[in-house]
């Protein structure tokens, strides 16, 4: 897109799950709205679009963000990962399965971010960044039920299936331990 | 949101050219801008966007101390390692503050650039001076429970929500600046502005200056503190918070930095408050004076009076914590 003056060309493109998209042209569209309606992943869902809620938290370049509060054309470039980058039906991802095992939801609404956001808490946890419920903030992470807990608080759940939730990742993170 | 024309900055001085203009603003992380465009609290006819700028670094001073570039993120200022060890107060005071989608995307700069939570300025349907200059508070005589008790005008009582800026107050952190008309720097305790008769001013950036960095000076002794009071255990705005640097020597306060949130237009900095507690034997009675010192001129708006019994406690709290630690 090219605007007026001394406006630079918009370029190029999205990567999302491996797969390059152009950025649309008007500068309005959000990353979740460019996700769910220009390219048609609808698995990211918008819940209050104002990021409270965090069912639309994606990885970009492998970090969690809402995907509702930032801009489509502010990541030409960037790579994107949103839950069906994750896993398939066939073939789904240790968060994924371990969701359905522990029934981590209800109604599934905020599910995707739910998954998408402890899929990066765990890389969080493994590079031993402290959370406000770490004692220390040096030192190896010790995961806990409180520690997934203030991890996740972007995350809502209107159904109150936090229980479950934690178990899901709890499994997953215990797992990974060894 | 409202149509806008969007730019990527290709250089700082275009950046300060773009945002020199009135209808154009600069947009780094967006957590709080996009969020009040949505809104149409925020109404830019232009974005100029800063995130290829560059300024992203963390890095050591040549004196010791270290560098936050401001496009640096929250998340990555929270978890540097000299930060987590020269500056706990500031890792802590970060992670105190929203999630960790939100810290991930936050920028320094922004962080220090973030609007009021007030409901009023939020909601286009009420009055706020603020946001709509005479158009009135709605909070002095309305829903006032986050609202402030320090500093507070007749055309605004609006608090300023961040931790961050907290922590680097006392800290006594500066803020790098880069204008047209050249760099500068100022300390992040005179950073912010009290509303007085002009409420829509937060901060001290002149049209087209935009924020660099942030410089915290070397790392002092002592115990650093952050005690963050809200109400549910995560994802909340202060209430009241404290950011304190402590030290004891021989039983006596020897250095005694603080900082506090929640309270005002702008993190309040009362250097009395400190100096007061220096050179004394920490008692429940020095806690008390300190207290009255930094409460004296407080008031509150009904819904917020819980506000001054609230400070005086944390306060003491967070004093009795480092007097334990240093026992």
């Amino acid at each position: 897109m090219v605007l007026q003056g001394q406006e630079v060309r918009l370029a190029d493109t999205i990567t999302v799950n491996e797969t390059a998209y152009p950025i649309p042209d008007d500068p309005r569209v959000s990353l979740l709205d460019f996700l769910r309606q220009h390219i048609g992943l609808t698995g990211t869902k918008k819940g209050c679009d104002h990021g409270q809620c965090g069912a639309c938290t994606v990885l970009v370049n492998g970090v969690r963000i809402n995907s509702c509060l930032t801009l489509a054309a502010m990541h030409d470039g960037d790579d994107v990962t949103t839950i069906e980058g994750l896993g398939t039906p066939e073939k789904p991802s240790a968060l994924q399965r371990a969701f359905l095992e522990h029934d981590g939801y209800q109604c599934g609404y905020c599910t995707p971010g739910q998954i998408c956001s402890a899929t990066a808490m765990l890389e969080e946890i493994a590079a031993d960044w402290p959370s406000d419920a770490s004692e220390a903030l040096n030192g190896k992470v010790r995961i806990s039920g409180e520690e997934i807990r203030e991890r996740m608080s972007g995350n809502l759940c209107r159904c109150g299936a936090y229980a479950n939730i934690v178990a899901a990742i709890e499994d997953v993170a215990g797992g990974g331990q060894s | 949101m409202r149509p806008f024309q969007y730019t990527r900055a290709p250089s700082l001085a275009e950046a300060s050219n773009l945002t020199a203009g009135k209808d154009t603003l600069a947009i780094a992380g967006g957590t709080n801008l996009l969020d009040l465009m949505k809104l149409q609290v925020e109404k830019p006819g232009k974005l100029a966007d800063i995130n290829r700028l560059g300024f992203a670094d963390i890095e050591d001073t040549g004196d010791g101390g270290l560098r936050l570039g401001a496009l640096a993120t929250n998340t990555e200022t929270a978890v540097h390692p000299r930060v987590r060890s020269d500056y706990p107060v500031l890792s802590r005071a970060i992670l105190a503050g929203a999630t960790q989608q939100l810290r991930n995307k936050a920028t320094n700069g922004g962080n220090l650039c973030q609007r009021t939570r007030c409901f009023y300025f939020t909601n286009i349907d009420q009055p706020c001076n603020k946001r709509e200059p005479g158009s009135g508070c709605g909070a002095i005589d309305g829903i006032a429970k986050l609202h402030a008790i320090l500093g507070t005008s007749d055309q605004c009582i609006a608090t300023y929500p961040g931790d961050m800026a907290v922590a680097l107050s006392a800290l006594g952190a500066t803020v790098e600046i880069s204008g047209d008309k050249g760099e500068r720097s100022v300390p992040v305790c005179d950073f912010h502005c009290l509303p007085g008769d002009t409420p829509w001013i937060e901060n001290i950036l002149e049209p087209g200056e935009i924020i660099t960095g942030i410089v915290l000076p070397a790392p002092v002794g002592g115990k650093q503190i952050y005690r963050k009071v809200r109400e549910r255990s995560s994802y909340a705005f202060a209430l009241v918070s404290v950011a304190a640097v402590l030290e004891l020597t021989n039983g006596r306060f020897s250095r005694a930095d603080l900082a506090f949130g929640g309270l005002a237009h702008k993190p309040w900095h009362d250097p009395r408050v400190g100096e007061c507690l220096l050179g004394q034997v920490p008692s429940d009675a020095l806690f008390d004076k300190a207290a009255d010192i930094l409460l004296e001129d407080a008031r509150g708006f009904g819904e917020n009076d819980f506000k001054i019994p609230l400070t005086r406690r944390t306060l003491h709290a967070v004093l009795s914590q480092a007097t334990e630690d240093a026992a």
